[in-house]
């Protein structure tokens, strides 16, 4: 771990005190806005009503807890993190930061975010919290990632269980709906991330991280986004199968689902050749984003004009 | 310490101890809202 004296300790040896931004840092507040918008749709389209207050207590809850096990996400890889050039800068392996600090932090952010949502909302979605928070910081980062190439998957359940909480903060109960909005995001991750990975030089090799394409190659990555999108589709269609929702949601899954089908095609269909631009990828990766974005909008603006009487 | 350092040190310490304060308070408020909120379910 490189250590900069001016940042963690004065020349006389005092330690300098951690600025504040830093712990921040470790939050990942970039995730932290997909976990938000997600929990948000999962209250708001959850049948019943809960106060605002409420609301955003368990919303707030819901981010504290991913907040808290992406520190220790952070601060069980700092070693790999201080190994690849897009997380070298981070706060443990830029020297800014002690270790305990962030594991500490951690420990204390994903405790704070339970008890919150036990105290304000109810056990069951705190359960559940600690169950996601458990299952990203210890299941993902320290036992799966490193050993097993299918770790996106597994990484996107972690993921999933936002709007799925987001939910039950406001039922109450664990029924059909809540966990098919954790099958969505559960089986969009892997078309998502590895179409990324595909035309992203990352230094995941170099630090030992076991990433699908760079363990299997292209072509089994190229036809596990195929075979992912495809299992995707039913699962975003069935919310308005089983009844769930109305046309609303149901026409625009369907849409969002074919043109999803249509541009996984050709990357699961075609090889890289020399000089290639990678643009189905490109092109797959960013309607991967707006896809998930747009579906749970959806989910929203079915649920609110149902219970406003806007439509049967 | 430089007086440098001892200028940095106490600007981190003042910044931290606002943002510790200011989510204390934040906190205290919250949860007297969710008080009142739950007292009248």
């Amino acid at each position: 771990m490189s250590m900069d004296a001016t940042t963690t300790s004065t020349a006389s040896g005092t330690p300098m005190p951690t600025e504040w931004r830093d712990f921040f840092t470790l939050t990942k507040p970039r995730v932290m806005t997909l976990v938000i918008f997600t929990a948000i749709c999962g209250v708001l389209a959850a049948p019943g009503s809960i106060h605002p207050v409420l609301g955003f207590t368990a919303i707030l809850a819901i981010s504290m807890g991913a907040g808290g096990s992406a520190v220790l996400n952070m601060w069980w890889e700092a070693d790999i993190d201080a190994g690849m050039k897009r997380t070298m800068n981070r706060p443990l392996p830029g020297g800014r930061m002690r270790r305990e600090d962030a594991r500490d932090f951690g420990i204390f952010l994903s405790a704070v975010s339970v008890a919150l949502m036990g105290v304000a909302i109810g056990w069951l979605a705190a359960g559940l919290l600690a169950l996601a928070i458990v299952y990203y910081a210890v299941i993902y980062t320290m036992w799966l990632k490193p050993r097993t190439p299918q770790n996106i998957v597994i990484g996107g359940g972690a993921g999933a269980f936002p709007p799925m909480i987001g939910w039950i903060a406001v039922t109450g109960e664990v029924t059909a709906m809540p966990i098919l909005l954790f099958a969505i995001i559960f089986f969009w991750t892997p078309p998502h991330f590895w179409a990324l990975a595909l035309f992203v030089q990352s230094d995941y090799a170099k630090v030992g991280i076991p990433m699908l394409p760079v363990v299997a190659g292209e072509k089994p990555t190229r036809r596990q986004i195929w075979w992912y999108t495809l299992v995707l589709a039913p699962i975003a269609i069935a919310p308005w199968a089983i009844g769930g929702t109305s046309w609303i949601y149901g026409m625009t899954a369907v849409t969002l689902s074919a043109l999803f089908i249509l541009l996984a095609w050709p990357v699961g269909q075609r090889m890289r050749s020399e000089d290639d631009k990678m643009l189905p990828e490109k092109k797959l990766f960013k309607f991967s984003i707006y896809y998930l974005f747009a579906l749970f909008a959806a989910l929203v603006l079915d649920r609110v004009a149902a219970y406003q009487g806007w439509i049967a | 310490m430089t007086p440098e350092e001892q200028a940095e040190f106490e600007r981190r310490r003042k910044a931290r101890n606002y943002v510790v304060a200011g989510t204390l308070l934040f906190f205290v408020v919250l949860f007297y809202a969710i008080t009142i909120v739950r007292m009248g379910d």
